[in-house]
This record gives C-alpha cells, sequence and structure tokens, in this order.
C-alpha cells in the first residue's frame, strides 16, 4: 500500500511518502500527485522517503521523472530522509549525482531558493 | 540444509498483482538457504525486476501468456529462472542507464539493478519459445 500526506513550510511543498513505490502503484499515485502540484503553481516540492518501506525500478524511474517534470517547469525537487535502500539504488545509477538529498528537514527546506 | 536440491515452480499469468506472491515466495526461499537480510533483499529485487520484464516486455501484459518462475536449491547457492512467452529481445542493445544521455530517462534499469546484484544471469531461448533469464545468486557464509 502506498500513501502520501502533504504538508507545506512556507512557500515549500512537503510530501510525506508511505509504502511501497513500485509499478502500477505507488508510481502512478506520486506522479499524478506532483502533476497537480505543479499544475497549481507549486514548485518547491520536497520528498519525504523516510516510511517508504520499497522501492523497485519503476520507483526509481518515477522519482527520475517527478525531478524531470518539476524542473522542466523551473520548479526545484528534493529528497529527505532516504532509506540505505534507496540511497544504495540511487548511487549505483549514479542518481545521488542529480538529486539534492537531506536526511534534517531544517536543513532541506533552508536549501530551496 | 534438507531443502537443497529441490525446485520450486510457480507459473503465473502476466498481471503484476501476483509480484508479491512471487516476493514472498523468493524470500522465504533465501531464508532456507541462509541469505543474509541485506543480500537476500537484492536477490528479491532482481527476481522481481526480472518478472516485471516478462510481464511488461516479454509478454505485452497479456493475461493468456504466462510467466515461469523456478527455483533451484542449491547447498549455498540458488539459481533462479523466470521465462515469458516473448519474441526475444538482444541484451547488448539495451541503452546504458549509467551513460549521462540516459541518466534521466525514467525506464531502462531493472536489467542493470539485476547484473548489478546476481553473480551471473544469462538469457537463453525455450526451445517451445519464450525468453529464460537464469540468475544465479552464491550464498556467502554469515560473519
Amino acid at each position: 500500500m502506498f500513501s502520501i500526506d502533504q504538508r507545506t513550510s512556507g512557500d515549500v511543498t512537503i510530501l510525506d511518502l508511505h509504502g511501497k513505490i513500485t509499478i502500477g502503484e505507488g508510481s502512478v499515485q506520486l506522479r499524478e500527485t506532483v502533476r497537480k502540484l505543479l499544475d497549481e503553481g507549486k514548485k518547491k516540492l520536497l520528498l519525504n522517503l523516510g516510511d517508504v518501506s520499497y522501492v523497485d525500478s519503476s520507483g526509481i524511474g518515477e522519482l527520475v521523472s517527478c525531478f524531470t517534470t518539476t524542473s522542466n517547469k523551473g520548479g526545484q525537487l528534493k529528497l529527505l530522509n532516504l532509506t540505505k535502500k534507496i540511497q544504495d539504488l540511487l548511487m549505483i545509477t549514479k542518481l545521488l549525482t542529480v538529486f539534492e538529498v537531506y536526511d534534517d528537514e531544517a536543513a532541506a527546506l533552508q536549501s530551496f531558493k | 540444509m534438507k531443502a537443497a536440491g529441490n525446485t520450486i515452480e510457480l507459473s503465473i499469468g502476466s498481471s503484476f498483482e501476483f509480484l508479491e506472491l512471487v516476493s514472498s515466495i523468493t524470500i522465504n526461499i533465501l531464508q532456507m538457504i541462509g541469505f543474509d537480510d541485506d543480500t537476500a533483499q537484492w536477490v528479491e529485487l532482481s527476481v522481481r525486476e526480472s518478472v516485471i520484464n516478462a510481464i511488461k516486455h516479454g509478454n505485452k501484459e497479456d493475461p493468456s501468456k504466462p510467466v515461469d518462475v523456478k527455483f533451484v536449491i542449491g547447498e549455498k547457492e540458488v539459481n533462479v529462472f523466470v521465462r515469458d512467452r516473448g519474441e526475444g529481445f538482444d541484451p547488448s542493445q539495451l541503452p546504458d542507464p549509467l551513460d549521462p544521455e540516459n541518466l534521466l530517462n525514467p525506464n531502462g534499469r531493472g536489467i542493470f539493478y539485476m547484473r548489478t546484484f546476481m553473480d551471473e544471469i544469462e538469457y537463453l531461448q525455450h526451445p517451445e519459445g519464450g525468453t529464460i533469464v537464469r540468475m544465479k545468486k552464491m550464498c556467502k557464509a554469515k560473519e
């Protein structure tokens, strides 16, 4: 099961993700949530992955897709609280060079320009 | 280990709803063999990725086409065979996900993860049609 809680801090939208980001399930919901926020003009997005229990290559691909979509609209999307597994999967495919990653929410929020 | 020498086989329809079932069986088998949790999670992911590829790319999500998964249990190793009913493909022609050109591609990392986490991978053609991917992982002694 996958769910998203949304909250804001200033002009940053924080998405607390819970559960599994996998093909067909979490991937679709994450994509739709990010697109809706961008359509609403909310372009500073922080994805909190601390409660993500599982991710497959489709889930990694969806994070990339959300990053690209956000960047193309002039926004910023950053990652918070990577689990070790997600960190390893991003590192292996050199995606840690793409994403800004934080393990402290205050520092992450501060980083948005 | 009593399970060594056994083969466990299952056949599923081409639907992603069966992925959790395959994952559960995979993890159970790995625990029987004695894989540590970290290694087991990577092997499970590799099996999952191969089944997804079989469903999505091999069988084009045709529910009438099965995906066969076979686990051959060794004393300290497992060989996993995943067969689809597709037309086949050339794995050497797959784009490199580490190429800067492909880094932001949302797709194309599944096989790369399989190659990273498994000790051996090979692609075979089934004589009655379809592609089989064979993956092997050796179980290291727990420290």
